[in-house]
């Protein structure tokens, strides 16, 4: 699960991880009056406002802008930024409607360092990565000077130790006693947060050395492990629905694991490895799935109803295949499921359903009374080629 | 012969008293598994269908009825303890099937395993199973359809629930049997991954060959495939789902995700392929694909 930028800041905040003073708005109406308090409090006359949406590189689209001119000026900049399409490398090319904004204090800067805990599956250890390439995209600095980023782990009975947030400092050049003793506090710091909030990914970048030689997170990007979201029931306000896909969000509460897609060939499948699967035979017929839907192991006729209906309803979706294997779920559960939605919604497009595994006559038999048109297939590859071919007989 | 389970491995059931518990033990009883025992703190003393001793503490199940091997069905939130628990009283192998664990308990309990002999296999994964026939007894723990599979002499090693069902579904539909199927979960951190079992299926004499079924995320296919490179002196084919799946996006498994351009499955059949290994080009190629290899 992702947050916002200022909702990390909030949570940093709270560690005492040292951020800029600032406050989100959500109207342009709010920002000149954040902005005067700001200068107030701080006696200097810049200000940020960034846009925050759930995607990175949002400096290069457009949405982080340095305001100098006080708070007529940034007043300016928010009505701008605040509903527009921020378009961003992460967005994709329709970009995301910027929702909500935030306006801090700018802050003189004379280094801009990288710092960033995650889980790093191949050790099974939580991993910190730091280096002095701040400011940058870390994924470039990864590829072109991968000897710019230094990696260190660790042990989960030990916790971050204090010679290795030592060593960090020293490769960061914080080794003199003043900013190593910041460092030190703030690494402990972000451990601890990373730890007790069940971050899958916590990056400050950049993290900055001030004129003042303070050290001070002027980005936070943090990400949640969403099994965890049963000790934490906090994060529900912290989830913004306007940043999720409604589609993927719906399936979600119903207890399905949807994705959408670009093509035109809605599938239900059950299990995640079968719907990956399942997605790549279309296109190796020369199809394109328009969504990853797994309905998991036991899926109840209602899910099975639900998931046919999100398809069933994308205006995308020119025809659909249903594969499933029952080991668990059961086919005559399955075929229920889509004969429910099929008969309240209608079923404009070709339908080919592959059903193998527990109850399969069953299944089988309900999909054949129930007089709905619906192609047979015999495997999953048989089921690939019928429904590619259904679409283009159709288009 | 076969791997980690087989006729005389004494089964206790974790969370046998839950829904999903209580059915598949049953299954895994109907098979042939022995199941010696069921736990659920608070309920020791029971019995579970009227036949299987219930107790409070894995311990007293390794102790009372003689379980060398748990199978986990505890909800998330206590499954990692839980395995902690079954390691502790002494099983040799603990299979947990719990999907949905938070990683950072996993990076606990992973810590806690070093240095003891148990094995975990999962979490999140469909289980082990040693086909049997008519003449022996096999042993099934966990949640994958008993029916499909067929004693033989085929190695499955798979990341993925259903897709192993398709390929053991493809393999007996040719006429060729498993020796033993191990799910080995699609979660980011768990126990036993690909090089452990091939290391497994390379010593045991009635494996002749392997079918190994990765997925996009992470780089354990890649660094199986220089394991078997170096290492196997059997066949082994692949798949690798997930060639289609966009960056950046989570396709079900938490560990599932293309993130930074890395765990493609580009860059893991081009490893696999470069150590010599087949890889299906499709899922439903899966059993004609380990076919031409032993042949």
């Amino acid at each position: 699960m992702k947050i916002h930028e200022y909702q990390a800041k909030q949570i940093f905040a709270r560690y005492g991880i040292p951020v800029p003073k600032g406050e989100p708005a959500f109207t342009v109406n709010e920002v000149g009056a954040i902005a005067e308090r700001l200068i107030g409090e701080t006696q200097n006359p810049v200000v940020v406002v960034k846009a925050q949406i759930h995607a990175g590189g949002r400096g290069k689209g457009g949405g982080v802008k340095v305001v100098k001119g006080g708070p007529s000026e940034a007043t300016a900049v928010a009505d701008k930024m605040l509903g527009m399409q921020l378009v961003t490398h992460q967005t994709g090319p329709a970009g995301q409607k910027v929702r909500r904004l935030y306006v801090e204090q700018g802050l003189a800067i004379e280094r801009e360092l990288y710092l960033a805990l995650l889980v790093d599956r191949d050790r099974r250890r939580i991993a910190v990565m730091a280096s002095t390439e701040g400011g940058m995209d870390i994924e470039e600095v990864a590829a072109h000077r991968p000897e710019k980023i230094i990696t260190l782990h660790v042990d989960p009975a030990l916790g971050l130790a204090p010679f290795q947030a030592r060593k960090l400092a020293y490769a960061l050049g914080l080794g003199a006693k003043e900013s190593m003793k910041s460092f030190t506090r703030l690494l402990d710091a972000l451990y601890r947060c990373f730890v007790a909030e069940d971050c899958s990914i916590l990056e400050i970048n950049p993290l900055i050395v001030t004129a003042g030689g303070g050290l001070v997170a002027l980005d936070a990007k943090v990400n949640f492990d969403d099994n965890a979201e049963i000790r934490h029931p906090e994060w529900e306000a912290l989830r913004d629905t306007d940043e999720e896909d409604a589609v993927e969000l719906e399936a979600k509460r119903a207890g399905l694991s949807y994705v959408s897609l670009d093509g035109n060939i809605g599938c239900l499948v059950n299990g995640a490895g079968l719907a990956m699967g399942t997605m790549d035979i279309i296109q190796q017929y020369g199809g394109s799935p328009a969504n990853f839907l797994d309905v998991g192991g036991g899926a109840s006729k209602e899910q099975v109803k639900t998931a046919f209906e999100i398809i069933l309803r994308s205006p995308r979706v020119k025809g659909i295949f249903v594969n499933i294997f029952g080991g668990i779920m059961r086919c005559d559960i399955v075929a229920s499921g889509i004969v429910a939605a099929a008969k309240e919604l209608g079923l404009k497009v070709p339908l080919v359903v592959r059903l193998e595994g527990t109850n399969v006559e069953q299944g089988k038999q309900i999909l054949q009374e129930s007089g709905i048109a619906v192609q047979a297939a015999a495997s999953m590859g048989d089921g690939a080629r019928k429904i590619v071919a259904a679409i283009r007989a159709g288009a | 012969m076969s791997i980690l389970v087989n006729q005389n491995t004494r089964v206790v059931f974790q969370g046998i008293t839950g829904e999903s518990g209580a059915l598949h033990a049953r299954a895994c009883i109907k098979y042939g598994t022995q199941v010696v025992a069921g736990v659920t703190p608070g309920r020791g003393g029971q019995r579970f269908d009227d036949a299987v001793p219930i107790y409070d503490t894995v311990e007293e199940a390794v102790k009372l009825a003689g379980a060398d091997t748990s199978c986990i069905f505890v909800p998330p939130a206590g499954a990692a303890d839980a395995i902690a628990e079954a390691v502790d009283a002494g099983c040799k192998l603990v299979i947990c099937i719990t999907e949905g664990i938070p990683v950072l308990d996993m990076v606990r309990v992973r810590k806690y395993l070093e240095g003891k002999p148990a094995r975990l296999v999962g979490p999140n994964c469909p289980g082990v199973i040693t086909p049997g026939d008519a003449g022996s007894p096999g042993c099934k723990i966990g949640i994958m359809p008993g029916h499909i599979h067929r004693k033989g002499h085929v190695g499955v090693l798979s990341k993925s629930g259903t897709l192993t069902y398709e390929a053991v579904y493809q393999l007996t539909e040719l006429g060729i049997g498993q020796s033993t199927c191990v799910g080995i979960g699609g979660d980011p951190v768990g126990g036993l991954d690909f090089i452990d079992v091939l290391d497994l299926f390379n010593q045991d004499p009635d494996t002749h060959g392997v079918i190994m079924i990765g997925e996009i995320g992470g780089s354990a296919e890649q660094r199986a495939a220089a394991w078997i490179k170096a290492n196997m002196k059997k066949p082994v084919a692949a798949f690798i789902a997930g060639r289609t799946a966009p960056e950046g996006k989570r396709m079900g498994h938490a560990g599932a995700i293309i993130s930074g351009g890395k765990g493609t499955a580009a860059e893991k059949i081009a490893a696999l392929e470069d150590a010599g290994i087949k890889v299906a080009p499709t899922p439903a190629d899966m059993g004609t694909t380990l076919k031409s290899i032993l042949s």
